[in-house]
């Protein structure tokens, strides 16, 4: 203790090491529709993360014993390349992996109308390229877009945000070198914001309930805020395309037919 | 075949909950019978056995040399594994660990390390060099719903009844003889919950667990910390903040009562 210089997490005017605000995210650019093969794909940067991810499905589950009668199975597979932490990674998938691949796809499961789809996959991968903490809400985040770009029907969009703690402070969107604090806790948290259900949380470290208090309903601001850059990411990819029009000649032609009667 | 009872009593399941009943009659905050058996394994240098209702599992301890990890040079670590024995249930089979396997495994894992209730310093023999690495290894005896929980008190148990391996003057094991105890500074626990319907259950059997739409699991410790979080489910379920709030409530009561009936704490 005492040996290196304390980290000052967050300064007497409020800003945190990169400069933020407590409550502020990072830098987010998203885009929808990147990956011409796929039903449906997102490419997210979040801070230094740079995910893409891609949906193929429904399509026909197989193996056939794996076939859920009542549903899609969604199967999410969550994956770091080698080159995207600052040692090399081996390439296979670690227990880390499998463990957030599973319950982010339970997090999406919650969100998706899988009864519409019984007897089949929805196969959603997520790729990390490039990693500075919050990889797996990064991935999420991204993922859900790319199910509702392949028109996979839903609740409601998933959005996620990193909550936790550093040097005493509870902050948002924390970064690797926050992550790194001493008495670092993390929480990455994903709900669905229009009815602020949770659909993914996990959580380590030291925390008092007070703390968890706070901390929740920052992050459920969080992924309000993130929940807007999606809508905006998609109605990008979606601009031009004639909803409003389709929409306005129904009602006419509906109305040509009453006008008729 | 298997299925079809299984859905047979996932929808007895819920149609009882929806009385504000559970089919073994426990209170929706009541946990089952724990009984724990320590020393089982005349090898392993610290073991213990659980039953929770009917679900069993075993878990040894087993200390080995080891190198520290490049950024923590004077610290010794824990490794948490699980093991699904076919013999547990007709639904495990051996083969690489499932997903299933492998979370419960870091599930325990991180509430045992975040709580800090071994000092890893105190694991590191020569600084930079050598260090033990304490091996926490999780067997099922019988399924029947809550591994995690089951696990997560058998691996503290097993953790406070063991012993580290002696070693000689050149630093190598002496087989079947033991130095001092590993200290234990916090006590943490996992309580596991269930949603059925709009109802939240603590301790789930299997056919609860079948029956259920999300499940979440909270470590807590003795000095008021909650240590890890997890929430799953293979069904689309989800938890709001009220409910979450609940299983807090619950688990720090639940946990406390565990630590003073097996760990002697107030």
């Amino acid at each position: 203790m005492g040996k290196e210089k304390e980290i000052v997490y967050v300064d007497k005017s409020g800003k945190r090491l990169d400069g933020r605000k407590a409550d502020e995210l990072r830098p987010i650019k998203i885009k929808v529709g990147v990956v011409p093969n796929a039903d449906g794909s997102c490419y997210l940067e979040w801070g230094y993360n740079k995910v893409v991810a891609a949906v193929y499905g429904p399509k026909e589950a197989l193996p056939k014993h794996r076939a859920d009668p009542y549903g899609a199975n969604v199967n999410y597979y969550y994956r770091m390349a080698s080159f995207s932490v600052s040692d090399r990674k081996n390439p296979r998938p670690g227990r880390r992996e499998i463990e957030i691949s599973k319950v982010s796809g339970e997090a999406l499961k919650a969100a998706i109308f899988t009864e519409q789809f019984p007897n089949t996959n929805i196969d959603v991968y997520v790729e990390i390229f490039d990693s500075n903490a919050g990889t797996r809400i990064a991935g999420l985040t991204a993922a859900s877009l790319a199910l509702v770009d392949a028109g996979i029907p839903m609740r409601g969009i998933v959005a996620g945000c990193t909550v936790g703690k550093a040097g005493g402070h509870i902050l948002v969107d924390l970064t690797k070198e926050e992550e790194d604090a001493p008495d670092a806790v993390d929480i990455p948290l994903a709900i669905i914001p229009e009815t602020e259900e949770i659909v993914l949380l996990q959580m380590d470290g030291l925390l008092k309930k007070e703390e968890w208090d706070k901390a929740v309903q920052m992050g459920i601001a969080g992924c309000k805020q993130i929940l807007e850059l999606q809508k905006k990411a998609l109605s990008k990819k979606f601009e031009g395309f004639p909803v409003q029009e389709i929409a306005s000649d129904l009602r006419s032609e509906s109305k040509k037919e009453e006008i008729k009667e | 075949m298997q299925n079809i009872i299984w859905e047979l009593e996932s929808d007895k399941i819920r149609k009882t909950v929806l009385e504000n009943k559970r089919l073994d009659e426990r209170a929706f905050d009541e946990y089952r019978p724990i009984e724990l058996t320590t020393n089982i394994s005349h090898n392993a240098d610290g073991s213990c056995q659980v039953k929770l209702g009917k679900t069993e599992v075993m878990v040894g301890v087993k200390s080995v040399l080891g190198t520290p990890y490049p950024d923590k040079q004077n610290e010794g670590s824990i490794s948490v594994n699980m093991e699904f024995l076919p013999i547990a249930s007709p639904e495990f089979e051996y083969g690489p660990p499932s997903s299933e396997s492998i979370e419960t495994a870091r599930v325990v894992d991180r509430g045992l390390r975040e709580a800090k209730a071994l000092d890893f310093t105190k694991l590191c023999i020569i600084e930079g060099e050598k260090i033990w690495v304490v091996f926490l290894d999780i067997y099922t005896l019988n399924q029947d719903g809550n591994l995690f929980d089951a696990s997560s008190i058998g691996c503290l148990k097993a953790l406070s009844e063991a012993k580290l391996p002696k070693l000689d003057e050149n630093n190598v094991i002496i087989p079947y003889e033991y130095d001092k105890k590993l200290e234990l500074k916090r006590h943490p626990l996992l309580s596991t919950f269930v949603k059925i319907g709009n109802s939240v259950l603590v301790d789930p059997t299997l056919g609860e667990e079948k029956a259920s739409s999300a499940r979440f699991s909270i470590a807590t410790t003795e000095d008021d910390y909650i240590t890890a979080f997890q929430k799953g489910g293979k069904a689309s379920g989800s938890f709001s903040v009220q409910e979450i709030d609940q299983c807090i409530e619950t688990a720090f009561k639940r946990a406390k009562e565990l630590r003073k009936k097996f760990f002697g704490k107030k």
